[in-house]
């Protein structure tokens, strides 16, 4: 059967990062799902738990940034002659297969939301402007080279038998950037991952205060969502930038939105308006938001939000 | 030093954006061009290194078709150097290996110590040509970078992941994307839109920078089909009069979302 190979991206602890059982379930409608972990092999029974069928490892020059990766994406193309190769839509993977496409002459689909095969070949699908647009492209011939939306792919796939091979590769010599430093994040959060998430509750300006924010994170943690914000939310301070939804921030398709003291601004909505159900508090009757909502309210968030938490932890009680 | 700025006109985010059914491209006719927000901060970020340092060369280079002359013209007055503008009907359509390649073969003709770019274009890019074309020219890159310093020899800067913050370097020549963290694009004034008139202003074809956009031996990404998703509609609108924590309590439980 034809070979899809993924790159697999690994956290700074070792562990293999979320995005990848979504790569594996979108590869395997292409192909058998090979997977990369540019890095050692400690993470290799992860991937074949979430359904790669072999697990190709690489020693990975440590501190230079992409160009290690891309040479082993090209050494694994030289063995697989897969007809995709998928990766992340992350700001490292992305940039790895980029790199690889222009290095190999290979088309590239970014951002893809999912990828098939039809009688001609490997088809990818697009959500374009906020989702308003499904396109879809193909190769005109060849492989393809794909990066996939993060939580764009629900689907999973049941374990593998472990089969893990250490990959020669060859360095290009290709003058690559450098990692000088790197802080992790003090308290990852418990909360679930914004990107894929079920349920997403986000604040905007009409919040107020980094303090206030408390009560949309309250609200989050009721309904087990992960935290979203405007970008005037971000830029204010109030959470941090990886919060964003929107057209410059992340793209999500929850099954529930509720938006706080967000006023609904096109590029907005552009980010979060292929939700299932979409629920607005503002105070502006003439707010955008209201336009797209399936239940909107016209009133204090302050008000509102208490009331609500109470309402929904009353039955616990 | 010389630093050369990609630049793409979008339509206005603030308006509808639609995309031909016929040919799945953007419909230029449906929306305003706008220079992008993103490509204004990197803009910015050239101008606030050549303030500081004089003598340094701020060009900015785009691959769009003719009518985007007057986006190019406001990053002129904003205070760039000069423009190249690659303008070839069979341009139209390129997918994102060509027009890396493009964009590369014209910065490459133009010599460059520095390229700065954005990090993701609104109009649905992905966010892969820097790095694109940091490989066609051989370059490191440092990809969304929500700061930059530009010393002499090299560049470095921030990024922000989920993960954790990143500090990253790479000797120039290099190509470098930017995040909105940057600063926004400076006001244009009367003056730089009158001397933006007179700035070298190069219109090149794709022949021009040695790229042939035909060789059938490079295989290229088509779109195969277009649809259009009905728009959403409004639902249920309340105004609060006490209760409507409760009333959206008993609405989210009929909906079986909690
Ligand atoms: C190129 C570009 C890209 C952009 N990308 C993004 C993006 O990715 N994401 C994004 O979000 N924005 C983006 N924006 C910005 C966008 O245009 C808006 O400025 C932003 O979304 C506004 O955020 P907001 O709704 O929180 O703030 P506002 O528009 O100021 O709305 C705040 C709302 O809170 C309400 N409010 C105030 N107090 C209360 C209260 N006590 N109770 C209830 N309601 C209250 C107000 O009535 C108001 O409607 C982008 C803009 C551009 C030009
Ligand atoms: N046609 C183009 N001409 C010039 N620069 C471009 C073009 N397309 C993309 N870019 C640059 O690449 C950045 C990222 O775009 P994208 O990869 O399309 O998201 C943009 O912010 C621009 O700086």
């Amino acid at each position: 059967m034809a070979v899809a190979l993924v790159l697999l991206e690994v956290l700074p602890g070792g562990a293999l990062a979320a995005s990848s059982a979504g790569l594996l379930a979108a590869a395997r409608r292409v192909g058998d799902p090979v997977a990369l972990i540019a890095g050692p092999a400690d993470a290799a029974a992860e991937a074949a738990a979430r359904g790669a069928v072999r697990v190709l490892t690489a020693d990975i020059e440590p501190g230079a940034l992409t160009v290690p990766v891309v040479d082993a994406l090209a050494a694994a193309v030289a063995q697989e002659s897969p007809d995709l190769v998928l990766a992340s839509n992350s700001v490292e993977s992305r940039d790895a297969v980029a790199r690889l496409a222009a290095r190999l002459r290979l088309p590239l689909a970014a951002d893809v939301v999912g990828v098939d095969r039809d009688e001609l070949g490997v088809v990818a699908h697009h959500a374009v402007f906020g989702g308003a647009f499904s396109v879809d492209g193909a190769p005109t011939f060849g492989p393809l080279v794909a990066t996939l939306r993060p939580g764009a792919v629900t689907e999973r796939l049941d374990p593998q038998p472990l089969v893990v091979e250490r990959l020669e590769v060859v360095a290009s010599g290709v003058r690559s950037g450098r990692v000088e430093s790197f802080s992790e994040t003090a308290a990852p959060s418990t909360r679930p991952e914004l990107r894929g998430a079920k349920v997403v509750v986000s604040g905007g300006r009409g919040v107020g205060s980094r303090e206030n924010f408390a009560l949309v994170e309250q609200l989050a943690d009721v309904l087990g969502a992960a935290v979203g914000a405007s970008r005037a939310a971000v830029d204010a301070g109030y959470v941090p930038v990886s919060a964003q939804v929107g057209q410059t921030g992340v793209t999500v398709s929850p099954r529930l939105y509720i938006a706080l003291g967000i006023s609904g601004a096109i590029q907005h909505r552009a980010g979060m308006q292929t939700a299932t159900t979409i629920v607005a508090v503002d105070k502006d009757p003439e707010a955008p938001i209201f336009a797209i909502a399936d239940f909107g309210i016209v009133g204090d968030l302050f008000t509102v939000v208490p009331q609500l938490i109470s309402a929904l932890e009353a039955p616990k009680k | 030093m010389k630093i050369v700025v990609l630049i793409k006109e979008v339509p206005d985010t603030w308006g509808e954006r639609r995309l031909d059914l016929e040919t799945g491209l953007t419909d230029r006719a449906a929306s305003t061009p706008v220079l992008d927000e993103i490509d204004e901060r990197a803009v910015e970020a050239a101008l606030a290194h050549a303030d500081a340092h004089p003598g340094t060369e701020v060009v900015v280079l785009t691959m769009a078709p003719a009518s985007a002359a007057a986006t190019v013209r406001k990053a002129l007055a904003m205070g760039a150097t000069s423009a190249v503008h690659i303008v070839d009907d069979a341009l139209r359509g390129a997918d994102l290996l060509l027009t890396a390649e493009v964009l590369a073969a014209a910065i490459r003709r133009t010599g460059f110590d520095l390229v700065i770019a954005g990090n993701l274009s609104t109009d649905g890019g992905g966010g892969v040509l820097p790095a694109m074309v940091a490989e066609v020219l051989g370059v490191a890159q440092l990809t969304a970078l929500s700061s930059l310093e530009v010393g002499e020899d090299s560049v470095a800067g921030g990024r922000v992941s989920d993960a954790g913050t990143m500090r990253v370097s790479a000797a120039l020549p290099a190509v470098v994307s930017i995040t909105e963290a940057l600063p926004e694009g400076r006001f244009t004034t009367f003056k730089g839109i009158m001397a933006a008139k007179k700035k070298p202003y190069e219109t090149l074809d794709a022949a021009a920078v040695g790229i042939d956009v035909e060789d059938p031996a490079v295989p290229r990404y088509i779109m195969v089909s277009v649809a259009e998703r009905p728009p959403r509609e409004a639902g249920i609108k309340i105004t609060d009069e006490g209760d409507a924590g409760e009333k959206l309590a008993a609405f989210l439980v009929a909906e079986g979302v909690v």
